[in-house]
């Protein structure tokens, strides 16, 4: 038979890498999530390389106070205490970034054995499971950030578990329902009636089909932890001055925004920019991770 | 057939196009047929012959990346693609043509009771009042033979079986005496006894209204008890046309047969071995030149390679498109 | 005779449903109500019915992918209900299902060889290697080129998405392969490709089928023995020939009567809607003979008790009280 098209070649790598391959190849078609992926890139190297790129210390007066853009050789002008704009928005970087991957990540990983323990055990477990985190659920997130600051000091790790609790409700709501529904397919039975343990039918059956779903949705709420890490930031939880992520630095600017709104609107840009990257890259995620799209 | 009934309903070359990121799928590519009032026309073909498309096609229900690229549409001399999308929800979709689909369920909204729905679609076509309306729905809930119809009028969906759902689903398509009815695998997913209480309704209202049905199967079955006429796709065309009863008595295109010869009938005897057709239906993406039933064909000609075959009458009111009918080759 | 293949003995399944008013007795639903019958070696049991008649839940009470509220089934000797979950695993070789939707039946993101080699991995059989050339082998038994091994379910079409459900099935050598309606969701001129197929490698293991379907014709060809159920019970069963031949209970005669001829002027469609009315409800069925609500012969009796499945001549069993001492 002919009809489906052959794919030709004998596999010579690994089928992980091919599957890998085919991902990318998907996703690439999608040019606004291809070209939000490169442009985080160059944000996560240039954050990374800030020691090097930086033009300035991020920390010393190096002009007059909210000098505007371009004048005294700072491009992006400097901030109410002199300091250089773009060096502190390429140090600040760091830690928005931080606070938008790290926790997110962490919590999406806590979510996933939440979640399918919950749907997997019996109906009582799955109940105190839920129930627990409803509880959590209900408590706002600033709440939240004031209770661990209240505990540990504010910085960055306290933002960060704020952030890492506050989101595994959410996350592993959204694993408990993709792997009751997993578990319901055919191919589940399939396997089951073939004679398949347990953990080989959650291993190799319902992980790969519930973390697609679950990888998509992380990847958006990134970005919107980048925002609410700013946020968290412009409160005064986030790092201590003299250092500032970007939402402690429109925090900064916000007492010259009349006459300096540079100092704002630079980490502004910034904030609402990378959040729009991470939403973007979800988009092409959700194709490039469904198997469906490769091979056509 | 008497062809003193003109048709009210005329597809002259329709073609809708699927413009996919591997190229284009002609998913109907060329098709043409009438239906008269008061006779069914049935469209027979597996999956992806363009049988659906063909009929949300009429209704210009073709969503993206789908397209009409080509052909008319007459419904008593207007043509359809001329009127704008407003003109088809008031006076076209619903009202003069009706359609019922496969899936009982998903076609009806699960927010609203039945009788809500149907009385509602009665207001928007016939400009009647709401008590107008709901008595009107009574009445037909009856007529389709649902127990207890003003009860029944304040249930939801879910409350219904699937064969009582199509029952519902018909009574909507029919409160506007609609003239022609489209109905795309009505009794697919309902049992055999549901079946035939479904079609029987389906053939008794549709003579009532007089009005004209196009009816979409894959069960030749149903074609038998229901059609005047036939219209066999295969993979976007036409392969054959003809009345019924010429149809299953004297069929021209090797489809048309191997689909005959698949019939599994109860009478067949059992230990021969069951007829079918070697391969697979294509995907009409990129086709070559040529009969698209070519690979799957035991009469294939050279020139099947080179040209798609023509509809061609085989004999007064009966066309197929065969190289080898052409070359008289078909006759069995 | 010899001893049956499986032997199935007062099969019933009740679920307990959650209860709709606060304090109320939670409903209970019989989908399946207690049947017996035996399939033999190298036979074909069919399953007919409409839906909710309890056909399926059947096919998963005898592999015990749901368990039982009570009954007995036997596969070559082996109390299957009573087996440890250990002893369960490796009987499960021996039993194999074959499903209705064959793309949902595969994982999506599996190689389709692969899922042909997992069954194996499942109960240890070689190296990888051997596997997978099995796997290989399998895709050839059921007309497919061994080059598919690589490809997702996606990359195929129904017909040939089914045979590689089949192949999975096979490659464990079972004894018994339960087909759930195997070609209901394939199109006509595939649907008889992949019954020839089945006819086929019947007759090349020695297979014993339980065939469900929905489709009394396609029953017909495949099955030596013919069971119809309604409402979780078996009405009638008998042998094919005999069964359509001169089908005894009314429901029987219903169904044979619904089925359209493809042939025009020979069955219109007011010969084939003769039964009225839908199937009562499996929470609330009928009292008496569960198809009095529908039957044409409906008796007083009919309505206070239920017929008991009995022999009428040789071979041939009705649940109905026209047949009684027949």
């Amino acid at each position: 038979m002919t009809d489906v098209p052959h794919l030709g070649r004998p596999r010579r790598v690994p089928a992980f890498l091919e599957t890998f391959w085919a991902s990318i190849v998907v996703f690439s078609r999608h040019r606004v999530s291809f070209t939000a992926l490169i442009f985080l890139i160059l944000v996560a190297l240039v954050s990374i390389l800030a020691p090097v790129i930086a033009p300035h210390d991020p920390y010393v007066d190096v002009g007059w106070r909210n000098s505007p853009p371009g004048e005294d050789g700072l491009i992006l002008g400097a901030d109410g205490d002199g300091r250089d704009v773009l060096s502190r928005l390429i140090w600040g970087g760091r830690i928005s970034l931080l606070m938008g991957v790290v926790p997110t990540l962490a919590a999406m990983l806590a979510s996933l054995l939440i979640g399918v323990v919950a749907a997997y055990s019996g109906r009582w477990a799955d109940q105190v499971i839920m129930r627990v985190l409803d509880m959590f659920f209900a408590f706002p997130i600033v709440l939240m950030a004031t209770v661990v600051a209240g505990i540990l000091k504010p910085g960055l790790a306290t933002v960060c578990i704020a952030i890492f609790i506050a989101l595994i409700p959410y996350i592993s709501r959204l694993v408990r329902t993709t792997t009751l529904t997993v578990k319901n397919e055919p191919y589940v039975e399939a396997a089951r009636s073939a004679g398949g343990r347990g953990w080989e039918i959650l291993s190799r059956y319902i992980v790969p089909n519930v973390i697609a779903p679950v990888i998509v949705y992380t990847t958006t709420l990134m970005g919107f932890m980048i925002v609410l890490g700013s946020a968290l930031g412009f409160l005064g939880f986030g790092v201590q001055p003299p250092a500032a992520d970007w939402g402690t630095m429109v925090e900064e600017g916000r007492v010259v925004l009349r006459k300096a709104p540079h100092v704002s609107m630079f980490p502004g840009i910034a904030i609402v920019s990378v959040a729009l990257a991470f939403g973007f890259i979800g988009d092409g995620l959700r194709d490039a991770l469904d198997p469906r799209m490769r091979g056509r | 057939m008497t062809p003193a009934i003109e048709p009210i309903l005329r597809v002259e070359d329709l073609r809708t196009y699927f413009n996919l990121r591997t190229g284009v799928l002609k998913a109907v590519d060329g098709v043409s047929f009438t239906v008269e009032p008061g006779k069914v026309l049935c469209i027979v073909g597996e999956s992806g012959s363009g049988k659906s498309v063909t009929a949300l096609s009429i209704l210009r229900l073709v969503d993206a990346p789908g397209s009409i690229e080509g052909g008319r549409i007459l419904y008593r001399d207007t043509d359809l693609l001329d009127l704008s999308e407003a003109q088809m929800t008031d006076r076209i979709r619903g009202d003069r043509i009706a359609m019922i689909f496969q899936d009982p369920m998903t076609s009806l909204n699960p927010s609203f009771t039945i009788g809500e729905q149907i009385a509602e679609g009665i207001i928007a076509h016939q400009r009647v009042g709401g008590d107008e309306a709901r008595i009107k729905t009574v009445e037909l809930l009856r007529l389709v033979g649902i127990p207890h119809a003003e009860e029944r009028y304040h249930d939801y969906p879910h409350h219904f079986s699937g064969g009582m759902r199509q029952r519902v689903l018909i009574a909507a398509a029919i409160a506007t005496e609609p003239d022609v009815l489209i109905a795309d695998e009505p009794t697919t997913a309902l049992d055999v006894t549901i079946q035939a209480q479904i079609l029987r309704l389906l053939a008794d209202l549709q003579r009532g209204l007089n009005s004209a049905m196009i009816l979409i199967t894959h069960d030749l079955g149903v074609v038998a008890a229901m059609a005047d006429k036939v219209m066999v796709m295969y993979a976007g065309r036409v392969v054959e046309y003809a009345d019924v009863e010429t149809l299953f008595s004297n069929p021209q295109h090797p489809y048309t047969k191997g689909l005959l010869d698949s019939v599994l009938g109860l009478d067949a005897p059992a230990d021969v071995e069951l007829h079918s057709i070697p391969g697979l239906p294509p995907v009409p993406v990129n086709m070559p030149a040529g009969c698209s039933f070519r690979p799957r064909c035991s009469l294939a000609l050279d020139v099947c390679a080179q040209s798609f075959p023509e509809l061609r009458e085989a004999e007064p009111g009966h066309e197929a498109a065969c190289h080898a009918v052409d070359a008289g080759l078909a006759r069995s | 005779m010899s001893e049956p293949l499986l032997q199935v003995r007062g099969l019933a399944k009740h679920f307990r449903l959650k209860p709709r008013k606060l304090f109320e007795k939670p409903p209970v639903l019989k989908a399946v109500n207690g049947i017996d019958f035996d399939v033999e070696k190298g036979q074909t049991l069919g399953l007919v019915g409409e839906s909710g008649c309890g056909k399926s839940t059947t096919a998963r009470l005898v592999l015990r992918l749901i368990e039982p509220t009570s009954g007995e089934v036997t596969l070559d000797g082996v109390d299957i209900l009573r087996s440890s979950r250990t002893a369960l695993r490796a009987l499960r070789r021996e039993m194999q299902l074959v499903f209705q939707d064959p793309m949902s039946s595969l994982n999506p993101r599996m190689p389709v060889g692969v899922s042909i080699a997992e069954s194996l991995r499942f109960h240890r059989v070689g190296t990888r290697a051997e596997r997978h050339d099995e796997a290989r082998r399998y895709l050839e038994v059921v007309g497919l080129s061994r080059d598919y091994f690589d490809r997702l379910p996606h990359q195929f079409s129904g017909g040939q998405a089914q045979r590689i459900g089949i192949a999975r099935a096979l490659v464990l050598h079972p004894k018994l392969l339960i087909l759930d309606e195997p070609v209901s969701a394939l199109d006509v001129s595939i649907r008889a490709q992949i019954l020839n197929l089945l006819i086929e490698l019947q007759a090349e293991f020695g297979l014993t089928y339980v065939f469900i379907s929905h489709d009394l014709s396609v029953v017909k060809r495949v099955c030596s023995v013919t069971a119809v159920l309604y409402l979780g019970k078996i009405v009638e069963i008998a042998e094919s020939a005999h069964l359509y031949r001169e089908p005894l209970h009314p429901y029987t005669q219903a169904l044979i009567q619904a089925i359209p001829v493809a042939q025009p002027g020979a069955k219109s469609v007011s010969e084939m809607g003769a039964l009225q009315g839908d199937v009562p409800s499996p929470i609330k069925p009928p009292k008496g003979c569960a198809f009095h609500t529908r039957c044409p012969h409906a008796m007083e009796r009919c309505r206070q008790e239920q017929p008991p499945l009995l022999g009428v001549g040789s071979r041939r069993k009705v649940a109905c009280f026209l047949h009684e001492g027949a």
